[in-house]
């Protein structure tokens, strides 16, 4: 862990250490993100006139094209950019709340749960019966982690509690997760749990949004509020309590900031692997590694990552659409690997 | 600030950490807490800063109990200087030093008008001005401790809590620390802090508190807490003793 400081743009350190603030950096992400998501709408298997179609928008005029883009197109956009950004914000605070650069938040169980919650939709028939059935039960699993996470580790837990009950949480819905596809009667159901896990943005309707964006954008602001506990705790609890910052009570925010973010989003888009870790790292050496400032540019590279990801599924039409889940994990791998790699080279 | 407790008893599962301990640390004085390993110094020190609540006993600030200050009230009156703090990310040293200006950022940032001036003078005072720029997991081990004793001066508090402060660092900066630690309290300040190094203890501190096993073993002035008797029976160590300009010392010499 230590190594890691050095990691990874020492040049980066050098730019910014003369800025003022990450305000360029924020502008210039905003600006990655708004050219992506035009993009993003413009994108799919109908092609569209993104200008001429909000136009016809604007003076209600109905045509095939609207609907594709108010029906599909931004809701997908918007759900790119309020998953990848809680994945992103949320990783950034647990990184800097376990003070280990290798968190990310799926660690302390919500994720698993809120796939668990999930299947036990797919599984019962619930998801056919309603439709808003499926997110729900995400939800509920991801808060049902929280629970969980606070009985086992306790209101004083040490980080170390932490991630250990984070691990056990994990293990155990892992466990519940195969158990439901084990005991699956239906191939169908079990094919179409597999699938949803993989993760994926498609045809998510503007009801999936309306239900998970204001529990993910309560989590964000639960997430924003932990930067002074997050600076602070670079020198270890007993400092930061001594600083003023109330860590049991910051910290319960935290995790239930990022079950609320990240729980409501695996609940609608499946799980979004790597995000979370690669974007505080991406971005870490711009902010001078200072934790408070981390949290608003990692949610915005996470962002802009997420559309990314998700519009170079739709550019590429060879065969089934690709996963999201897939294809990030894909390009985040061996970007990890990257990172393994010149750590190694600097500790030498 | 006035800090003192009162019969403190700790106790970790079924170790008694502290037992009925009282003591009272003055404004402008430098108090000692001695005492060998695993005597229960770090933990009288962390009672004493309000981070480690007690079985028993009560601990009182001017009087008052801890719960009756807001967090950042008393953050701001007292600063704590932890034993080998780990710093988690490579931050530079002033932004490592700006820390200790947490308790003066509001939520919803108003600047904090003394803060460059405090970090300023802390890092002066500690004699790491010129690291300012470098990346904290650069420096050496005695560097980082004058960086996190900057750190916690730049609190600017009227009582400092330092747990071992001297620890690892060359005669120099050993004698430096420690006469930055005597010129806070000949300021008006409330200073405590543990020490392994008697010689410094009885050379720079007002009153001493020696701790054997949780208890208290004696306490008063150096002459009166540093007897070979006391360190006899505590550290189990006979000690060399001599004057120097009028001032009397001692040196630890050989095991009993």
């Amino acid at each position: 862990m230590h190594a890691t400081r050095r990691l990874p743009f020492t040049m980066a350190g050098h730019l910014m250490r003369s800025a003022s603030g990450p305000g360029a950096l924020i502008g210039g992400l905003l600006f990655v993100m708004m050219m992506l998501a035009i993009g993003s709408l413009g994108v799919g298997v109908a092609s569209l006139d993104v200008a001429q179609t909000v136009a016809h928008w604007w003076r209600a005029e109905a045509t095939i094209a609207t609907l594709v883009l108010m029906e599909l197109r931004v809701p997908r956009t918007l759900l790119a950019l309020l998953v990848g950004g809680s994945l992103g914000l949320a990783g950034a605070a647990l990184q800097g709340l376990l003070r280990n650069p290798l968190a990310e938040p799926g660690i302390i169980g919500v994720s698993s749960c809120a796939a668990f919650g999930a299947v036990i939709a797919f599984y019962s028939g619930a998801s056919v019966l309603a439709p808003l059935a499926l997110p729900l039960a995400g939800i509920a699993g991801a808060l049902l982690a929280v629970v969980l996470l606070y009985a086992l580790a306790g209101r004083e837990a040490s980080t170390l509690t932490l991630i250990l009950a984070g691990v056990a949480i994990n293990g155990f819905a892992a466990a519940a997760t195969a158990l439901a596809l084990n005991l699956s009667p239906n191939p169908f159901a079990v094919t179409e749990i597999v699938f949803w896990m993989m993760g994926s943005l498609a045809d998510r309707s503007t009801a999936h949004l309306q239900l998970a964006a204001p529990l993910m954008l309560i989590g964000c602001a639960l997430l924003l509020t932990s930067g002074r506990m997050l600076d602070a705790l670079t020198l270890g609890e007993d400092t930061a309590a001594s600083l003023g910052v109330r860590v049991g009570r910051q910290r319960l925010l935290l995790v239930l900031g990022t079950a609320l973010a990240v729980g409501s989003g695996v609940a609608v888009t499946g799980a979004v692997g790597f995000v979370g870790l690669v974007a505080p790292h991406l971005m870490r050496p711009w902010v001078g590694h200072r934790p408070s400032q981390l949290l608003i540019v990692s949610a915005l590279a996470g962002a802009v990552l997420v559309l990314a990801a998700d519009i170079a599924i739709r550019l590429i039409t060879i065969g089934p659409e690709l996963k999201l889940g897939v294809v990030t994990a894909l390009i985040g791998a061996p970007f990890f690997l990257v990172l393994v790699m010149r750590l190694r080279r600097q500790t030498i | 600030m006035r800090i003192s407790a009162d019969a403190i008893t700790v106790v970790a599962g079924t170790a008694t950490l502290l037992n009925d301990v009282t003591v009272a640390a003055e404004r402008g004085q430098l108090l000692g807490i001695v005492g060998p390993n695993g005597a229960g110094k770090s933990t009288l020190l962390r009672v004493l800063a309000g981070l480690r609540n007690s079985a028993r006993g009560d601990t009182w600030y001017d009087g008052r109990p801890r719960s009756s200050f807001a967090p950042q009230q008393f953050a701001r009156a007292l600063s704590y200087l932890a034993q080998r703090g780990p710093v988690a990310w490579p931050l530079t040293v002033e932004r490592l030093v700006a820390l200790g200006r947490l308790p003066y950022a509001p939520t919803w940032g108003v600047k904090d008008t003394q803060g460059d001036a405090q970090i300023s003078d802390a890092l002066r005072d500690t004699d790491t001005s010129h690291l300012r720029e470098r990346v904290v997991d650069t420096l050496s081990g005695g560097e980082l401790a004058r960086v996190m004793l900057a750190r916690a001066l730049a609190v600017g508090g009227s009582a400092l809590l330092a747990d071992e402060p001297v620890a690892a660092l060359d005669p120099y900066h050993q004698l430096q620390v420690m006469e930055i630690l005597r010129a806070r309290a000949d300021a008006g300040h409330t200073v405590v802090v543990v020490l392994h190094e008697i010689t410094l203890a009885a050379r720079f501190c007002d009153r001493l508190i020696l701790l054997d096993a949780g208890r208290v073993a004696a306490t008063g002035l150096p002459t009166e807490v540093l007897t070979d008797q006391n360190l006899h029976a505590t550290y189990r160590v006979t000690a060399l003793r001599g004057e120097h300009d009028g001032a009397s010392y001692l040196l630890p010499w050989r095991t009993d």
